[in-house]
């Protein structure tokens, strides 16, 4: 039987390496069934976080030959088997053991944001036309893959004053519900930060729900700060009557 | 020895974080209740975030005709007349306000021409019935009730697994447990508690369940002294992935059917003319899974053992609009266009009908403080549950528990728990690791889902199901013994030889309860037992724990008022 040789991170918060495994190949293969076989068979300690297997609950992000990857969806037949591959947790996050990495502080940006409020009084009618747009942000499954790649996170470790691309999709969703009645606008210039990230797409590349994080998400969110907030005539016609807005 | 470990306080804990346990936690703290919910994963990737094709609710948004007394109808009939009437009551008359909620909360469904929710057919349903966001509702309402419970201020532990009720004299008073991540011991003292723990699919060998599902919750409350009710009831679902081997068992949405998709044999006969020409793909899933699995073993089967169903007669967009993961799993993890060829499917271990026996109203169980909902809980689905009630079960029936702990939770003094029950829990979970050498939990795993696919499958056995509990005892003789290696820093080995305990208890309680019931009813199909047996009809198998033995028998299934016989009668 033909055979996969893996290198797989092995270690903890301190430290660790690689280590190799011989994996043997079945037809339609995922990364995540031979992780599985060194659980089962080589290594019954590996940690690796996984549930659905269907790439529909987002818990198995890992760096497969250095892409970062869900491994429910990785097929071994798409990779170069004459040489080993290797799997390492995502850079991003701290590591706690293995391939599982302690993503606590996505958890912690999403309660800065401002649950659904829809507008009061209204009526509950929503139409397709409407809805589709928003529809497209909810299918994240909250992977974490593309705060692992984009750099304000995995370069500049901006975890303070950064939301990073899975929360500008959920704002995203929540400004553009068709009954929204709440503007999030200053939470996302002050404490998300939006203005750090410079449109470089690395989110969108990664999204396995492809999900067009920063043409649909992104960019009109920035622009909903800019005019709320760097809007010259704006500013100017708010300087002279002094009024009272939600920037002011 | 002196156990550490870090003590939490709560009048409502909250075991298991999927739609359930979530839904009962938003209910418990509406009320004022102090509320802590536990999980094994992170929060949001619970099993119903796998739930593809709706929540059944009678709101008649599509058919008007549409009402609770034909849902309950079609509940009552699908379950075989097993359920528990008032269950099947509640559930269909609460649920569209339940799904309504969840549009407040921000949840986006599917919509109608004229702004509402959109509803589909599903199988065994009178009328298109499902709210839906194409094959993805469970994501959406996992994210909505996660959202909303965050907002509201619920204490999640995720990443900790419970391995013990922990009681006071009669009542229980708390929970044993250990964080996944550094394996340090953790103690829940709350006044009361609720199961929403899923069900045990982990137990077979091909199922569209994730490694969660190991029947802890039922296997906890068992070990508490609660009655569990109906473990013969296992839902197979008659459409799984089937090829390539990595994927078997990954689930293919009722959904494709409910739109149109049509099911053929390898002869491109379409089968279900055979076994239900009335409702055809739509029939129930029992009925569904055993034909495709007849069809396969006599030879009629497509080239990796399963049936064909076929939606590319639909025009490509709709698909993709409707079908969109289902187009995706297919094009990735099998190399196949869903728009252009049909898919290759077959049975698939999916959903436990049976479970902790609760009061229909209340979700209370036997022992007092003990409350259980969602796919954890018995007696809504009887002996098949039709699609899409499963959402509407955990909305319903989460909200009553939550609403019912909390309550019981109000009227409870201190509870307090003593060290020696913890000390005991502690040597319990430690175990595997004092074992130098023993067996790997995982090769035991492969020998339980081995034993439970083909000796308590689809079609069982006398000859069959005792063999099954012969070799569960050998099972559990060997599971005394395992041993595991490493620390207890996020070790999976050391998780699955705990899980592995209340996978063998409920495995144990489905093959006693499947070799009791002589007929076939449902979900359980007895070869030597083919037909319907009324004085089976009537009763309920439950099972308790008697000593360190599982005891069973029977209870008489609550006979229904006049008013709800009536509209059983009305044919429609």
């Amino acid at each position: 039987m033909a055979e996969a040789i893996f290198e797989v991170f092995r270690g903890n918060r301190e430290g660790g390496q690689p280590v190799t495994y011989r994996v043997p190949i079945a037809p339609g293969m995922v990364v995540l069934d031979a992780l599985h076989h060194i659980q089962g068979h080589l290594a019954p300690d590996l940690a690796v976080r996984w549930n659905c297997k269907a790439g529909k609950c987002g818990s198995c992000s890992a760096e497969v030959n250095g892409r970062p990857r869900l491994t429910c969806k990785t097929r071994m037949d798409a990779l170069p088997l004459d040489q080993p591959i290797t799997v390492r947790p995502m850079k991003s996050f701290p590591v706690i053991k293995d391939l599982v990495t302690d993503v606590s502080w996505n958890y912690r940006v999403n309660q800065k944001i401002p649950p659904f409020s829809p507008r009061p009084g209204v009526e509950w009618k929503m139409y397709q036309r409407d809805v589709d747009r928003v529809q497209e942000f909810r299918k994240c499954i909250e992977c974490f893959l593309c705060q692992n790649v984009c750099h304000v996170l995995r370069e500049h470790e901006k975890m303070e004053e950064f939301g990073g691309p899975r929360y500008f999709v959920r704002v995203a969703a929540l400004e553009m519900h068709p009954l929204n009645g709440k503007s999030r606008v200053r939470v996302l210039k002050d404490e998300l930060g939006i203005g750090l990230c410079n449109i470089t797409k690395c989110c969108t590349e990664v999204c396995p729900e492809e999900i067009r994080i920063t043409d649909n998400a992104i960019i009109p969110l920035k622009e909903r700060v800019v005019d709320e907030f760097y809007d010259p005539v704006l500013m100017l016609v708010r300087k002279i009557r002094g009024a009272k807005t939600e920037a002011g | 020895m002196s156990t550490d470990y870090e003590t939490h306080d709560h009048d409502v804990l909250i075991i298991g974080a999927g739609g359930a346990g979530l839904r009962a936690a938003i209910s418990a703290l509406a009320l004022g209740a102090k509320v802590g919910v536990v999980c094994k994963s992170l929060l949001g990737k619970a099993h119903t975030v796998m739930a593809e094709g709706g929540i059944a609710a009678a709101m008649a948004n599509v058919d008007t005709a549409d009402d609770w007394r034909t849902h309950f109808r079609d509940t009552m009939r699908g379950g075989k007349m097993l359920n528990h009437w008032r269950m099947a009551q509640l559930h269909a008359q609460e649920a569209p306000e339940r799904v309504r909620e969840l549009e407040q909360w921000g949840a986006l469904f599917d919509r109608t021409p004229d702004g509402q929710i959109l509803q589909r057919a599903f199988g065994g349903h009178t009328f298109r019935r499902l709210c839906h966001v194409g094959d993805r509702t469970g994501l959406e309402m996992i994210r909505t009730l996660q959202d909303r419970g965050v907002q509201l201020g619920i204490d999640v532990f995720m990443e900790c697994t419970v391995t013990r009720l922990l009681k006071d004299g009669n009542r229980v008073a708390g929970a044993f447990g250990y964080w996944r991540e550094q394996g340090r011991f953790v103690v829940f003292r709350a006044k009361s508690i609720v199961i929403a723990t899923g069900g045990i699919g982990k137990a077979w060998k091909i199922t569209s369940n994730s490694w969660e599902y190991t029947g802890d919750g039922m296997a906890l409350a068992y070990g508490a002294g609660a009655e569990l009710m109906d473990m013969e009831f296992v839902q197979f679902h008659p459409t799984g992935m089937v090829w390539p081997p990595g994927v078997q068992g990954i689930l293919v949405t009722e959904a494709v059917r409910g739109e149109g998709g049509i099911l053929r044999n390898k002869l491109g006969q379409r089968f279900m003319e055979k076994y239900d020409p009335k409702k055809m793909e739509l029939s129930t899933r029992d009925v569904v899974a055993r034909a495709i699995y007849t069809e396969v073993r006599e030879g009629r089967g497509t080239e990796h053992g399963g049936a064909y169903l076929d939606i590319s007669q639909k025009p490509a967009d709709y698909v993709k609009k409707k079908l969109p993961s289902m187009y995706h799993q297919f094009k990735e993890l099998a190399d196949v266009d869903i728009t252009k060829g049909p898919m290759e499917v077959g049975p698939t271990c999916h959903y436990m009908m049976g479970g902790i026996r609760v009061e229909a109203e209340s979700a209370k169980s036997s022992v007092p403080g003990l409350f259980a909902a969602g796919e954890a809980a018995a007696g809504l689905h009887g002996a098949n549950r039709l699609g899409g009630n499963s959402l509407s079960d955990l909305l319903v029936f989460g909200h009553r528990a939550g609403v019912a702990a909390a309550e019981d939770a109000k009227r409870t003094p201190a509870v307090s728990v003593d060290s020696t029950q913890i000390e005991q829990a502690a040597r319990e979970a430690l175990a595997p690791f004092e074992r130098k050498v023993g067996e790997s939990p995982y090769a035991i795993h492969r020998d339980l889902q081995e034993t439970m696919q083909n000796l308590v499958g689809i079609f069982r056995d006398r000859e069959d199901l005792i063999r099954a509990l012969e070799e569960l005892e050998k099972l559990k003789e060997r599971a005394e013994h395992l041993s595991v290696e490493g620390s207890r820093l996020f070790n999976p080995g050391w998780h699955l030889a705990l899980d592995l305990k209340s996978m063998l208890t409920v495995s144990e309680a489905v093959t006693r309860s499947a070799l009791a019931r002589q007929e076939s009813r449902g979900a359980h199909s007895r070869i030597d037992y083919p037909g319907l047996d009324s004085t089976w009809g009537a009763k309920n198998n439950v099972t308790v724990r008697d000593g360190s033995a599982m005891a069973l028998h029977q209870s008489p299934v609550p006979p229904l008022p006049d008013d709800l016989k009536q509209i059983l009668a009305e044919e429609k």
